[in-house]
């Protein structure tokens, strides 16, 4: 390994994932080391997802570098996710970020977690100027880049995408989904169902889940078969997704289209995205599934872009931010 | 038709397809629900139908209370159509970076009107943005595109109206959304007075802190 080269390692623990990746300035991802936290029942609690991380960390860090094939004083900086997220998580991650970077007396860069997802997607499937579908369990974002920003041109209004694909999931008792295997929704979706109608709140170009979750629920309690329940609840939420989406499209004229985040391994989105970028002559990419869900890769990468535009933060002023909106970070490495 | 002797595609929306044509000799919009092969068939039936049903009502009863929509000359809900004034203009979305600033305020004043008389007359846009406002000839801001909106007296709908068209300008005129807001909302307390803007607004804080990430500290402030 050169001197000169940039070699950032970055540090993802905004949720249920503490991920180390180590980047290359040229592109290359040395390394992506991820462990992620299954809570045995419910959803993720903050509290024991950053225990977990703290756990994992040490473990996580050596392996990455083992990957990557260098030592830990081969890096020119440490990249961490500064937000959103939860806080508990974020603070554990920042914690070992901080302390490597201290050690080593390298510049430690902040990194906004929807950005990272953004720009690992651009990266990986090699694509420049997309409108960008961001679902994930805590993120719903439809958003293109206009002078020097992500635009946000629709969003959930109340629970995210994933969240609400997982809370009815549970509810019917699926298993949590392993990363490579199909999802149970994608399952019944592909096999169809009986359509039963629920809920499609589409405001402007936003979209509401809540209602549409409480209403599915409810379905089953009132004896509907739950596939058929299942079917339309998937099939709706999904819908209302790309509706907006298209909605964007028509807006901002994008000529690609980026699906990214966790649930973009979701076989049912990808389908009905490329559906309609056909329709529009759109060239449409998904990032591949190992980069889909939360991970130490997008921070590092991401943290090489923002290190080579001079972005570094002092560690005394370099506090988490759980509510750090994707629109209000400045992006100096696109024109 | 016979009436339709030649049709010219204006435009392909997000949901729809835009043709003139000539209406008993006068040139109009066709304006097609065309369905969307990604989404399960009947719920493809139900959202093109009502929608269909919907803009046309709400076109024609924003129409009668005094605020600008085209004339809505034929439906026909089988094939998901309306036929529909042509207004000539341009969309604001295009028109409103290269006005001077009076020339914004003035117009965002008149929009805070026209979304003000929509409100107190129980009619909610439902998507509202700079797209869909066309600064016609005469001078008279135009509101097209009503198949997201609905008939209702609700407080929480006209927030929500409200914080669409922030976010609209938010999005496609940051530079100068702030200032054009403020006027909207000027516009808007002018037609539905002091008390019942300020319960709207408030409304609008409230739907924006319920977004992803959004700090809080303010809103709770202000409900204090």
């Amino acid at each position: 390994m050169t001197s000169q080269r940039c070699i950032v390692l970055g540090i993802e623990s905004t949720a249920h994932t503490f991920g180390c990746g180590i980047a290359l300035d040229d592109g290359r991802i040395l390394a992506n080391e991820n462990s992620i936290y299954i809570p045995k029942e419910g959803g993720i609690h903050p509290r024991e997802a950053s225990r977990h991380h703290s756990a994992v960390a040490h473990k996580i860090i050596v392996l990455a570098l083992k990957k990557a094939g260098i030592k830990i004083d081969d890096i020119s900086a440490v990249a961490f996710s500064q937000g959103p997220g939860l806080g508990p998580c974020l603070r554990a991650g920042a914690t070992i970020a901080r302390a490597i970077a201290l050690m080593l007396k390298k510049p430690y860069i902040p990194v906004n977690h929807c950005v990272a997802h953004i720009e690992i997607g651009r990266l990986i499937s090699k694509c420049y100027d997309p409108l960008v579908i961001y679902v994930s369990g805590g993120n719903t974002i439809i958003s293109a880049f206009d002078a020097g920003r992500y635009r946000i041109f629709g969003e959930t209004l109340d629970i995210a995408y994933g969240n609400c694909i997982d809370v009815f999931s549970r509810n019917l008792n699926f298993p949590h989904p392993k990363p490579n295997d199909l999802h149970p929704l994608d399952r019944i979706s592909i096999e169809g169902g009986k359509f039963i109608e629920l809920p499609y709140i589409v405001k402007g170009q936003d979209i509401s889940y809540s209602g549409l979750l409480t209403a599915a629920l409810k379905k089953i309690q009132e004896g509907f078969h739950w596939r058929d329940v299942a079917y339309s609840f998937y099939v709706t939420a999904s819908a209302m997704l790309i509706e907006v989406a298209e909605r964007a499209l028509a807006l901002t004229g994008k000529k690609e289209v980026l699906l990214t985040g966790g649930n973009a391994r979701s076989r049912l989105l990808q389908s009905m995205l490329r559906s309609v970028c056909e329709e529009r002559k759109t060239k449409f990419y998904v990032v591949p599934p190992e980069y889909a869900g939360d991970n130490g890769a997008m921070i590092a990468w991401t943290g090489i872009l923002a290190y080579k535009h001079g972005i570094t933060i002092p560690i005394e002023k370099s506090t988490i931010k759980p509510k750090w909106r994707l629109d209000e970070v400045d992006i100096p490495w696109r024109q | 038709m016979e009436t339709i002797n030649s049709e010219k595609l204006l435009g392909i929306g997000a949901e729809a397809h835009l043709y003139i044509i000539k209406w008993f000799n006068v040139e109009a919009i066709k304006k097609v629900r065309v369905p969307k092969k990604y989404r399960d068939l009947k719920l493809d039936l139900s959202i093109r139908t009502s929608r269909t049903v919907r803009e046309a009502k709400l076109l024609t009863a924003a129409r009668s209370i005094g605020v600008p929509t085209p004339v809505v000359y034929y439906v026909n809900i089988d094939d998901f159509t309306i036929i529909m004034e042509y207004v000539k203009g341009q969309r604001l979305k295009e028109l409103f970076p290269s006005l001077s600033g009076s020339a914004q305020k003035e117009i965002c004043l008149k929009i805070g009107e026209l979304i003000a008389l929509l409100h107190e007359n129980g009619i909610v846009h439902g998507d509202l943005t700079t797209s869909n406002m066309i600064l016609h000839e005469s001078g008279h801001i135009f509101l097209i595109d009503f198949g997201l909106g609905e008939f209702t007296y609700d407080i929480e709908a006209r927030g929500v109206d409200l914080h669409l068209m922030m976010r609209a300008l938010e999005s496609t005129h940051y530079n100068i959304a702030k200032e054009c807001f403020k006027h909207i909302i000027e516009g808007y307390c002018n037609i539905s007075g002091e008390s019942i803007g300020k319960s709207v607004l408030l409304k609008v804080s409230e739907i924006r802190s319920r977004g992803r990430y959004i700090r809080r500290r303010v809103i709770k402030h202000q409900q204090l």
